[in-house]
């Protein structure tokens, strides 16, 4: 037997916060009902909680959102932040604590209220003040999306991908959302209306991005003997990984390569599965290009045929790789940092709650967090078993 | 220019770089040891961890790696639509900048010319444009 197999680890709840616009709500109160309901499916309570895993929802990461929660004692805290890949990198760091006794009950999460509070701006103030800052910031190159726009361009260049492939990515999004009462965007997309949506940094156009929206989510890990409290079937975490390449994109040698790679051949490696066992994927889609770089890097295709990959709804309802099937950062909610929401969709397909966008039982799936500007990634396999 | 993002630090490292700007030289490090370029600057050699670099000028020509065509205003100072790209010097190190000059694509040779700034150092761009300035 295995360490992994003597000690596995689960996801014993997992709910989203207020999705969309949440006037009557601050980050922080948003949380803390989701971390409760997340809780109430666990069969615990905020007196159950010893590991905080959370960001971006104060000054100093966990401790607001400990005292909010009333958590006065944990034993393990977290707030490392690598973007929106920490989420899923959570899930790998509480996958190591918890074997190990350093904390029994992780609550993972994170709310914001970007679309309410305006705050997202494409302009050059959106980077913080870093040292390699002063060679990058005099051009004007509009953060995250100028960043995007040029790793698809070079992949563009090198394979031969189209828009009309990053196209395919937002269309299939959107058929998911349309299965999904919660998601912001639900009317019918096709690829000609994100091929004449407005070009905003070529190749990128405006729906070859992620909605601004409210939201965010919490989960609940544990080990098996809490996982008997759940009042819902625990998920099996499989495997985890997390890795990061550069800051400032000039210091890639090839930026079409992700840190998906690391990440996904150390998650896929310790579930001790291939891409070809995986029944859904959760990508965290950012931008199109995300998506497909993320199919690449993961596995599913070669380095460079992530286009044809996507080609003929391959990740849309009925496709072959059912992905994003909430509807995605592109067409369901995406209020900064997807990473967790992506965990929450993954569990609720994986205990057969996602309704009429329900996979057919399906047994292993991938949750994928990226991060900054394609800068880091963490992967998380989980399993209905 | 009021946002202060946008100024150079003239840090103890880079310093060297900015100064040389103000002349519209372009300097980057080489390392005294392996003889390895690198950009942007730091103390320490990436390629052998030596400590010992030395400021050279670039030949001023680049390779275009890969670019943008921005269609959004981001400051007052950039009137889009313009290109923001990534080129490879001949000496062998990645920059991020702007190109001006008819209608750059990936591959394009470019040559390194300056964008006066105010109360500034000149800004190190490139162009598709191989005429004399
Ligand atoms: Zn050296």
């Amino acid at each position: 037997m295995s360490f992994w197999e003597r000690n596995p680890i689960y996801v014993v709840g997992a709910a989203e916060t207020l999705l969309g616009v949440v006037p009557d709500h601050t980050e922080l109160s948003m949380f803390a009902l989701a971390a409760q309901e997340a809780l109430s499916e666990a069969g615990m309570t905020f007196k159950d909680v010893d590991g905080i895993f959370v960001n971006y929802m104060g000054e100093e990461g966990s401790v607001q959102v400990g005292e909010y929660l009333g958590i006065s004692a944990p034993r393990y805290v977290d707030s490392a932040d690598i973007g929106g890949a920490s989420f899923v990198a959570f899930v790998h760091h509480a996958m190591n604590a918890i074997p190990y006794g350093r904390c029994e009950v992780a609550l993972i999460g994170y709310a914001s209220r970007q679309r309410s509070l305006r705050n997202r701006s494409y302009t050059l103030k959106e980077r913080g003040l870093d040292n390699a800052a002063q060679f990058e910031k005099p051009y004007g190159l509009p953060s995250p999306i100028g960043y995007y726009a040029m790793i698809a361009a070079r992949h563009f260049h090198e394979y031969g991908t189209q828009s009309e492939q990053l196209a395919e990515i937002a269309v299939a999004a959107r058929r998911w959302a349309q299965l999904n009462p919660k998601a912001w965007k639900r009317n019918p997309l096709t690829v000609e209306d994100v091929m004449e949506s407005r070009l905003i940094c070529k190749p990128l156009r405006r729906l070859d991005c992620c909605l601004i929206t409210d939201g965010g989510g919490a989960v609940i890990l544990s080990n098996k003997e809490r996982a008997r409290d759940a009042r819902k079937k625990p998920v099996r975490v499989l495997g985890a990984g997390e890795s990061q390449t550069r800051w400032n994109l000039s210091q890639a040698a090839d930026i079409t390569v992700t840190p998906g790679v690391v990440s996904g051949r150390a998650a896929l490696g310790m579930a001790g599965i291939s891409p070809t066992n995986v029944d859904f994927l959760q990508p965290y889609d950012s931008f199109t290009i995300t998506v497909l770089t993320a199919l690449e890097d993961l596995g599913f295709c070669k380095k460079g045929e992530g286009g044809a990959f996507v080609e003929n709804g391959r990740l849309a309802p009925g496709g072959a790789l059912p992905a994003m099937t909430s509807g995605g950062g592109l067409s369901y909610n995406h209020p900064g940092a997807l990473g967790v929401q992506i965990i929450i969709e993954a569990v609720r397909q994986l205990r057969g709650e996602a309704g009429a966008r329900q996979l057919e039982d399906p047994k292993i799936g991938v949750v994928h967090g990226v991060g900054v500007l394609l800068s880091t990634a963490a992967t998380a396999v989980l399993a209905n078993d | 220019m009021t946002d202060p993002a946008l100024e150079p630090y003239g840090d103890p490292i880079t310093g060297p770089f900015w100064e040389a700007a103000a002349r519209r030289v372009l300097l980057i490090q080489r390392c005294e040891d392996c003889e390895a370029c690198q950009f942007y600057p730091r103390p320490i050699c990436l390629a052998c961890e030596s400590r010992h670099l030395a400021w050279i000028e670039a030949s001023g020509t680049a390779t275009i790696y890969s670019l943008t065509t921005v269609h959004l205003r981001t400051a007052p100072e950039f009137e889009p639509p313009y290109v923001t790209a990534l080129i490879d010097l001949d000496e062998g190190v990645r920059m991020l900048t702007i190109i001006i000059g008819d209608n750059p694509k990936i591959g394009d040779r470019v040559r390194l010319a300056w964008r006066e700034r105010d109360g500034l150092p000149p800004l190190p761009i490139w162009t598709t444009e191989w005429r004399k300035q």
